[in-house]
């Protein structure tokens, strides 16, 4: 009997590359903050991460037209989309999350660990 | 993915601002800057920034090009100065001190950002290589 590493972290890996994956989106919004006409996209991570676990098995990275499309809470006039404040507190949240995500993988490879030693 | 790509992008960011930044100095430097002919004339100099998109969902900047202002320049009347033309009139640069100033700012803060975009990517990916470790 072999452990399977997948099942027993559950949704916690799954999770944890998402929000890796949140963190190159919010980034390239970050890195376009002066980009005429660049529009600030952003994932739905609720209905990403959910469509992962249907999927059980499947690619992790995103595809192009999986992020949408944020709304600006005031247009400028160069069509650019990014408000920083949103992105730098969205940015912060998500490494916050990512942050917790690992200590959710930890707690179960410790987990896993004492079982192993059986202490 | 990678933390790569977001290193790279951040990267790619602090560039396009560092054109900026040099443009900006340039500006300054010649806002008193004067010539004899309107051609001669210095002329703000502008970074154009572009996004460049990948297929999955993240984009660089990138900096196209570096414009010249289109502000009319300052004409002055100034017989004595070595450069004026046979009217005596020479031809001042058409910066905008008080918004490059402005810009400058914009331009440093955006910089100092994405510098600490690259400091939290740092942080989580070491915390990722001490994963199960306790």
């Amino acid at each position: 009997m072999t452990i399977n590493f997948k099942e027993a972290l559950g949704m916690h890996a799954d999770a944890l590359q998402l929000r890796a994956e949140r963190t190159r989106v919010l980034a390239a919004n970050i890195a376009n903050e002066s980009t005429p006409g660049y529009t600030a996209r952003d994932v739905d991570f609720g209905a990403m991460l959910q469509d992962r676990i249907d999927a059980e098995q499947g690619d992790l990275t995103l595809s192009a037209d999986e992020p949408l499309y944020r709304v600006p809470y005031h247009p400028s006039a160069d069509g650019n989309t990014v408000e920083i404040g949103v992105e730098q507190a969205a940015f912060s949240q998500n490494a916050s999350d990512f942050q917790t995500s690992l200590t959710f993988v930890n707690m179960k490879l410790r987990g896993l660990a004492k079982a192993i030693n059986g202490q | 993915m990678g933390f790569k790509d977001i290193s790279l992008i951040a990267g790619s960011a602090m560039a396009a601002q560092t054109v900026r930044l040099n443009t900006i100095a340039s500006n300054l430097a010649n806002a008193d800057t004067v010539a004899g002919t309107e051609n001669d004339a210095y002329r703000a100099r502008k970074p154009v920034f572009a996004a460049m998109l990948d297929d999955n969902a993240s984009a660089r900047v990138q900096v196209l090009d570096v414009v010249k202002s289109a502000d009319p320049l300052r004409k002055a009347y100034e017989p004595d100065n070595p450069l004026a033309d046979a009217n005596g009139m020479v031809f001042h640069s058409n910066v905008n001190e008080v918004a490059e100033m402005a810009d400058m700012m914009a331009a440093s803060r955006a910089f100092e950002t994405n510098v600490e975009v690259l400091g939290r990517i740092k942080s989580m990916q070491l915390s990722l290589l001490k994963m199960g470790e306790g």
